[in-house]
């Protein structure tokens, strides 16, 4: 609500060279997410794609300087709204959480309090954020509830987490996290633990309050149907490095990376033809932390690394229409192959 | 009228009538106890060397199904057919002895394996149990065993924690092989996998049905359609302790007969951005299974529900204008 007005050209969030580190088993430091760069633009839906242990999920508690000890930020910048949140005092970084930016899990069971009502915890967000009275608070969480589609939003004022389906408790959680007025959501993994057909429904539900809301949303997922239902644009990481960035139609269409190409390939094919065939499976495992390779992480798995990708590692470079890539193989296609 | 449906099926390796379990939800100081009929009359035949694939969303039945028919839960009623053998009567002492005929894969093998034990161990201790082969033997078996799942020899004397979540699933499915069954029941066996290991994990499990000498029957349970679609040769779905429909599974995915069918069908995530949203799109969630609603368990969200569908519970029925297909729904699509 305090923040300035930002110029609307200007990127709502901006990630600058975000390094975490993680202590490793000898007590040196290994970079889970290493020296990643991205920019969010106000309304706009970003998938944050990867498997687990790409430092996905570290990177979207970064944005709000929430990384849990002894995981820290070790290096970079997180801009919102123009200012650096690592370097706001505690009372705007607190205004900042929740009230710029929100934040939804996975399980909405460990994030939302089990001994207090839906509706004290809504209301106690909307006097924090928005400066409203109880009773209109009150008056606008019932507005919330009923917004996220919760049958009954009156009675759901008193309900407790325990007593709500998983799907239920994920409405409950995007209301709390959106009460607060943010121009961002992290989204992690918000339908993972849900059944298909409530997936269904919270991904249509994002989308209509994207719309509505003029709201951004990082996206953070490993699942590329999700990516392909609901994000603008996609930033794939691999091993804690974001290897590719495209407009969704391009990553799906022409997938720069050979990692995102062999994503894409392992799918089980649709319909008929499909049935019984062996997948394109990637080979191979995704590297520790600490245990990467000098050169591309990518390296050892891919089926087209060359001399140079055991050498160097490769940055972000254009790779044609929207995306980039960070592979040689943009820059030198007709060079010998393995 | 099945007989004519399915005219290549002699006997099955495995058939399942009328089975039935309730779970009983302890009641609390103010709140009665509630029972919860979580399997509710499934019926189904898997044929030997074939996968059947059991789909629904949590609550459906579909683990309960797994676990009735491995006899690790107790039946209230029901039969099942094994091989010939009445599975259910079998005494405790006859079960042990014969239950090396049923390997079983779970979701996570981070707790489905013991931490404790060796690689060597785990893979071989169905062998031990049932006293398989000599020490000699058996270590070759196991080691013949590892190399089937792409593991090294060298693997044998290392513990779980040392591999990953792709490479401790192959260690599960090599110790589901060891005893040579003719029916695996694989239980979400890749949903706790990556995308990128997941499709090795699948690839090796199709392998092991067409290359192992026993050619196992998979009776796989699952959630991720694309997944299901891809290795299962029929398809039945579940809702609410009830199978709605059961079919060829290319059948099932092209012309889904029960509304319900279509619901998960449609729920299903894109394959590409590019593709036409899903039309269908029903309102609300399935019903607790402790207070299912009268008559059809779906009707409540069912877009084409009619009065009958409160009021009766719609039976498993070969449908009548699709051969090979059963349906339980009062006013099937595409009839």
């Amino acid at each position: 609500m305090s923040a300035l007005p930002v110029p609307a050209d200007s990127p709502l969030l901006s990630v600058r060279a975000l390094t975490i580190a993680v202590p490793g088993p000898t007590g040196e430091q290994a970079a889970v997410v290493d020296g990643i760069s991205f920019d969010v633009a106000p309304g706009e839906i970003v998938a944050l794609v990867g498997e687990s242990g790409c430092g996905k999920s570290l990177t979207g508690l970064a944005l709000l300087d929430l990384v849990p000890p002894p995981v820290r930020i070790a290096s970079g910048e997180v801009f919102f709204e123009g200012r650096d949140v690592r370097s706001l005092p505690p009372l705007e970084k607190e205004k900042v959480r929740g009230g710029g930016i929100g934040l939804v899990f996975q399980e909405p069971g460990s994030a939302l309090d089990p001994v207090r009502t839906v509706g004290s915890e809504l209301v106690g967000v909307l006097r924090r954020h928005r400066g409203l009275s109880r009773s209109e608070a009150k008056a606008e969480a019932v507005r919330w509830l009923g917004r996220v589609a919760l049958p009954d939003p009156a009675r759901q004022m008193d309900a407790f987490p325990h007593a709500m389906s998983g799907g239920m408790r994920q409405r409950a959680m995007l209301a709390l996290a959106l009460a607060g007025g943010p121009r961002l959501l992290v989204a992690d993994e918000p339908t993972t633990a849900l059944d298909v057909t409530i997936q269904a429904q919270i991904l249509q539900l994002l989308l209509e309050l994207r719309r509505e809301l003029s709201l951004a949303i990082l996206l953070v997922t490993h699942d590329l149907g999700v990516v392909a239902e609901a994000a603008d644009r996609a930033l794939v990481m691999y091993a804690g490095e974001i290897v590719e960035s495209a407009s969704v139609g391009d990553l799906f269409d022409r997938p720069a990376h050979p990692y995102t190409r062999g994503l894409l390939a392992s799918r089980p094919a649709a319909g008929e033809a499909g049935r019984g065939r062996r997948l394109t499976a990637l080979a191979g495992t995704v590297p520790e932390p600490g245990l990467r390779p000098r050169g591309c992480a990518f390296e050892p798995r891919c089926p087209e690394a060359f001399g140079r990708c055991r050498a160097a590692r490769p940055t972000l470079l254009p790779a044609g229409g929207s995306s980039e890539s960070a592979c040689f193989l943009v820059d030198a296609p007709t060079e010998p192959r393995r | 009228m099945s007989a004519l449906a399915r005219p290549e099926v002699d006997e099955p390796l495995l058939s399942v009538r009328d089975l039935h379990k309730a779970f009983v939800r302890r009641g609390g100081l103010l709140t009665p106890p509630v029972r919860i009929a979580a399997v509710n009359g499934v019926a189904f035949d898997l044929p030997a060397a074939k996968t059947l694939a059991l789909v629904g969303e949590s609550g459906s039945g579909k683990s309960t199904t797994a676990r009735l028919v491995l006899r690790l839960l107790a039946a209230d009623r029901g039969t099942v057919l094994f091989g010939g053998t009445d599975w259910m009567a079998l005494g405790l002492h006859e079960l042990n002895a014969r239950r090396r005929e049923m390997g079983v894969v779970f979701q996570d093998p981070a707790t489905s394996l013991d931490p404790r034990q060796s690689i060597a161990d785990i893979v071989g201790e169905p062998l031990v149990i049932h006293r398989l082969g000599s020490r000699v033997e058996r270590r070759e078996r196991v080691v013949r065993l590892l190399a089937a799942v792409g593991l090294p020899a060298s693997a044998l004397g290392r513990k779980p924690h040392e591999f990953s979540g792709g490479q401790r699933q192959r260690i599960a499915i090599a110790r589901a092989l060891a005893t040579e069954p003719r029916l695996v029941v694989l239980d979400e066996p890749v949903s706790s996998l990556d995308v990128s290991v997941r499709a090795q994990v699948l690839n090796l499990l199709l392998d092991l049905q067409r290359d192992t000498p026993s050619r196992p029957a998979y009776l796989f349970i699952g959630h991720d359609l694309s997944v299901v679609r891809w290795i299962a040769d029929r398809t039945a779905v579940m809702y609410l302790g009830r199978i709605v429909e059961e079919a060829p599974t290319d059948a099932l995915f092209t012309s889904p007969r029960h509304p319900y069918t279509a619901l998960l069908l449609a729920s299903q995530p894109r394959r590409h951005p590019g593709d036409a949203a899903a039309p269908l799109r029903a309102p609300g969630e399935p019903p607790s299974p402790a207070s299912p609603p009268p008559g059809c368990p779906f009707h409540p969200r069912c877009p084409s529900a009619r009065p009958v569908c409160s009021e009766e519970v719609p039976k498993l029925l070969p449908h009548a204008a699709a051969e090979g297909r059963s349906v339980a729904c009062h006013a099937p699509l595409g009839s």
